[in-house]
């Protein structure tokens, strides 16, 4: 597991990604959370809002778009704000049920279950 | 890491999920550095273990200064994480989570909303284990046990379950991290203690 500074990772890159918003808690999208876009890329547009465009035609995890522009969690949550805010994307939360509840329900344990059994 | 993508190509382009897919789920996999946690990603997921990043900043570790944001220094931490589909709608993410105190700010995160975790031990490293398990037990995140075995005489698995101070329900099983059919029958046997904690009737339960 590495840890290393940011300054190693161009702080100027992040900041402009951003436009020096703030990355901060963003409770709207959870990791996986799956994102599904809903429009094409403009001509124009910032690329990695572009780029997460065209890479959730198919549905993709908040994560897995981490990992592909390879920008930190936080940062992509602030992207894919702004792609909600303009109806660009659509989100498919993890949990049907308020995020309160505690434990899973009954019918996503069972099809779990069932999904592991028969990998 | 090997798992890193180039930029042009997006990580999961080459398998995306199922147009229905629509909820995504999670299972936290913790451990000390070097026990497995990736391996054992590695060896259910059906896509190739991905990793990205987290940027950890100091705010929130309980001073409200001012002037200590000023020279705030932020670290990126790194994770890895597979995923497997369960069915038509269903993905189950699988996330390699570091156990050490330092990473708690990646674990708020992690284990928000996860169906529960997997702790994964090396009997040569049992203290590594320790904060893992008093933090779950702290978010009262259910989990079991996994010890990955590695070659060499290795203690019973009740001399574990005391040396970690286990309590009697929470399962406790020998896995093998580079095997698949080994994982997963971890990961059922983890979600078989969920389902009864949450008071399954017993007729789907299985005994893996």
């Amino acid at each position: 597991m590495s840890q290393r500074p940011v300054d190693r990772e161009s702080p100027d890159r992040l900041y402009t990604v951003t436009g020096g918003r703030t990355v901060g808690d963003e409770d709207r999208f959870d990791l996986v959370s799956l994102i599904v876009s809903e429009r094409d890329p403009a001509p124009g547009m910032q690329s990695e809002h572009a780029r997460i465009l065209d890479g959730c035609r198919a549905p993709m995890a908040v994560v897995e778009i981490s990992a592909s522009l390879e920008l930190p969690v936080s940062v992509v949550k602030v992207l894919l704000r702004d792609l909600l805010d303009t109806g660009s994307i659509t989100v498919r939360h993890p949990n049907p049920h308020p995020v309160t509840a505690r434990l899973p329900d009954r019918e996503t344990l069972k099809q779990v279950l069932v999904g592991l059994q028969n990998l | 890491m090997g798992s890193r993508t180039s930029e042009q190509a997006p990580a999961a382009a080459g398998v995306p999920l199922r147009p229905t897919a629509s909820q995504g789920l999670k299972i936290v996999i913790v451990g000390g550095f070097g026990v497995g946690k990736t391996t054992m990603v590695k060896s259910v997921s059906e896509i190739h273990p991905l990793s990205t990043e987290e940027i950890m900043t100091q705010a929130g570790v309980g001073i409200d200064d001012a002037s200590s944001v000023q020279d705030k220094h932020s670290t990126t931490v790194a994770f890895d994480f597979g995923r497997i589909s369960l069915d038509e709608y269903r993905v189950l993410y699988l996330f390699g989570a570091p156990g050490q105190e330092r990473f708690w700010f990646l674990w708020d995160q992690l284990f928000a909303g996860s169906l529960g975790a997997i702790v994964l031990v090396d009997t040569r490293r049992l203290q590594d284990s320790w904060y893992a398990i008093d933090r779950l037990e702290f978010h009262q995140m259910p989990f079991v046990v996994a010890i990955n075995r590695f070659e060499g005489p290795e203690p019973a698995l009740e001399k574990v379950r005391s040396a970690l101070a286990l309590a009697d329900d929470i399962p406790l099983v020998d896995c093998d991290a580079r095997q698949r059919q080994s994982c997963k029958n971890t990961l059922i046997t983890l979600v078989s203690h969920l389902a009864r904690r949450s008071g399954q009737p017993a007729a789907w339960e299985t005994t893996p």
